[in-house]
């Protein structure tokens, strides 16, 4: 039977007619809207703390003592929670040649012409560019974030080293929120999605049309998948 | 002396009055707050106040220190004797100024100088702490100059500990607020210098409105140019807008040699950058994205169609049933 290039184990044709296709287990989808509620939760928090203007958000965490509190810890929670999900999706996550054919033509995509686009696996040259995004600027921040950490690492770094730790930390604060932004725009904007991550699977017609080598392989293991 | 509402102190030696005193240092005197917090509409303009600490008339007893133990009501503990004169080793949350001693190799004259700063808060015209405070109202400036950190509301974040380019407010891990010289705002709103000036056995620390203070300094400065001392000057550092404490230096030419005291303290660059364009381009950029998607989100999406879903299922069919598809397309 053929091997897994393009698929995840747990990856499978679920049912027939129509075709549906199994994209994330339970346990995957629990590890990303954990990870989504911790993002969410310190956006607000350290929104409130990055500008004066929006200082009120404080008041959903208890005030400014207990936003302060409370954020870094919510950090250390999607850390680890991202990093469990880094694992599991880190090797289709891997740029390979067509996704920069696919970049090149973007605009076709913009324009509904997919099929001048390469043929793609489970993800795309923008997905991957989401994950990636997401996975260097939550080291970044949590690193920053620890020699900011001032109740509990006062001695950590000179005052030198954390002045640049905090102008870093509130950058790359920055640009998660725009990868953030990117990445629910896509899910949003790509209709038939977004099921991928509630029910765990997407129409057969979502994976021909924008990751058929994905489907094409779960097509040629059907029969194989409850053995493996 | 008696003194009116909207007078300073000019010096710490003379008695308090005794009559009772309104207290002119309010929320009704405050010209600068962190965070956009709420600043008075007319403050009335106080003379400008300023500590002058004679750098070259300290014996380095320790008196202010204790003073400002005693007035402050901190409780700072006990110390280990690790063969230095500093003690306690670092300015705390319990204690907000400090003896720093040095010992200076005169290279020019062979002299041994023993060099004595008192460390604190310097209350800078334009405070890094101030600028780099995140909760409103937490960090204030007074009309005259005095920069005050009001706990009630202070978030415990340690800002403004990078924000400070003279590394002096502490967080306290009692109560989870930072602590630094308040120049005995308390002491100066009712007419009093602060308990350090008070309590100063040589005068080294003086206390009055800055002009005097810097008239004041003039004649120190000349006397110690008298006696050898070329480079004596004052420290009224430029960088911050100067500062309403102020050193009387007989090296003024190398402040360094003070245990450190910076030779040009400014807001780190960083610091501003952080609170100016990274702020406002970052917010920008975010809003302009979230508001971007929502725009395109209206005008266009990415829908599968139905021949998808019949490609599809011809695809996963065929490759269930190889021989199927063979006479399919035969």
């Amino acid at each position: 039977m053929a091997g897994r290039y393009y698929s995840e184990p747990g990856d499978k044709i679920v049912a027939r007619d129509p075709v549906t296709v199994r994209r994330y287990a339970g346990w995957t989808r629990l590890n990303h809207w954990f990870t989504a509620a911790t993002l969410i939760l310190l956006a607000l928090s350290g929104f409130a703390l990055f500008t004066p203007s929006l200082f009120w958000l404080t008041g959903l965490f208890g005030g400014g003592q207990a936003t302060r509190w409370v954020h870094p810890f919510i950090g250390i929670g999607l850390f680890f929670s991202f990093m469990l999900l880094f694992v599991q999706l880190v090797r289709l996550n891997i740029l390979r040649r067509e996704d920069l054919v696919w970049l090149r033509n973007l605009d076709d995509l913009v324009k509904g012409q997919e099929h001048n686009l390469p043929e793609l696996g489970k993800y795309n040259f923008g997905q991957k560019t989401v994950f990636w995004a997401m996975f260097f600027l939550i080291v970044i921040l949590i690193v920053s974030g620890v020699m900011m950490w001032y109740q509990f690492f006062p001695d950590l770094v000179s005052v030198e080293t954390r002045r640049i730790a905090i102008w870093v930390h509130s950058i790359s604060a920055v640009l998660i929120m725009l990868t953030l932004i990117l990445h629910i725009f896509a899910a949003l904007w790509t209709r038939g999605t977004l099921s991928a991550m509630t029910r765990g699977t997407v129409s057969g017609g979502w994976a021909w049309r924008h990751h058929r080598k994905w489907l094409r392989e779960l097509a040629g293991r059907q029969g194989s998948d409850t053995a493996k | 002396m008696t003194l009116g509402a909207n007078e300073s102190p000019r010096t710490a030696v003379a008695n308090p009055p005794v009559q009772p005193v309104q207290g002119n240092l309010g929320q009704h005197n405050v010209v600068r707050s962190s965070a956009g917090g709420p600043v008075a509409e007319n403050p009335v303009a106080l003379p400008a106040v300023a500590k002058l600490i004679d750098v070259s008339k300290c014996i380095g007893c320790k008196a202010c220190q204790t003073a400002c133990v005693e007035w402050n009501d901190t409780h700072p503990d006990i110390g280990v004797n690790v063969g230095i004169y500093e003690n306690p080793l670092d300015l705390t949350p319990d204690m907000f100024t400090l003896m720093r001693f040095a010992e200076y190799d005169n290279p020019e004259t062979g002299d041994f100088e023993w060099l004595i700063r008192k460390d604190g808060c310097m209350h800078c015209a334009d405070p890094g702490c101030l600028t780099a405070c995140p909760a409103p109202g937490a960090i204030v400036q007074y009309s005259n100059g005095i920069v005050d950190f009001i706990h009630e509301n202070c978030i415990g974040c340690g800002y403004c500990i990078s924000g400070c380019p003279f590394d002096i407010p502490r967080l306290s891990q009692v109560d989870h607020t930072v602590y630094k010289c308040t120049l005995c705002s308390d002491r100066v709103a009712v007419g009093q210098g602060p308990a350090c000036a008070k309590a100063c056995p040589t005068q080294a620390i003086v206390f009055g409105t800055k002009d005097d203070m810097k008239t004041y300094a003039e004649e120190r400065i000349e006397d110690l140019k008298s006696r050898g001392y070329e480079n004596a000057g004052l420290y009224d550092p430029q960088g911050v807008n100067g500062t309403h404490v102020m050193y009387v230096l007989h090296h003024a030419d190398k402040p360094g040699i003070y245990n450190d005291l910076p030779e040009d303290p400014k807001i780190a660059g960083v610091v501003q950058n952080w609170k100016g364009p990274t702020k406002t381009v970052g917010l920008a950029a975010i809003g302009l994205a979230a508001v971007g998607s929502v725009v395109m989100g209206l005008f266009s999406r990415s829908e599968v169609a139905p021949e998808d879903e019949q490609r599809a299922e011809d695809m996963v069919d065929r490759a269930a049933d190889p021989a199927a598809s063979g006479r399919e397309q035969a």
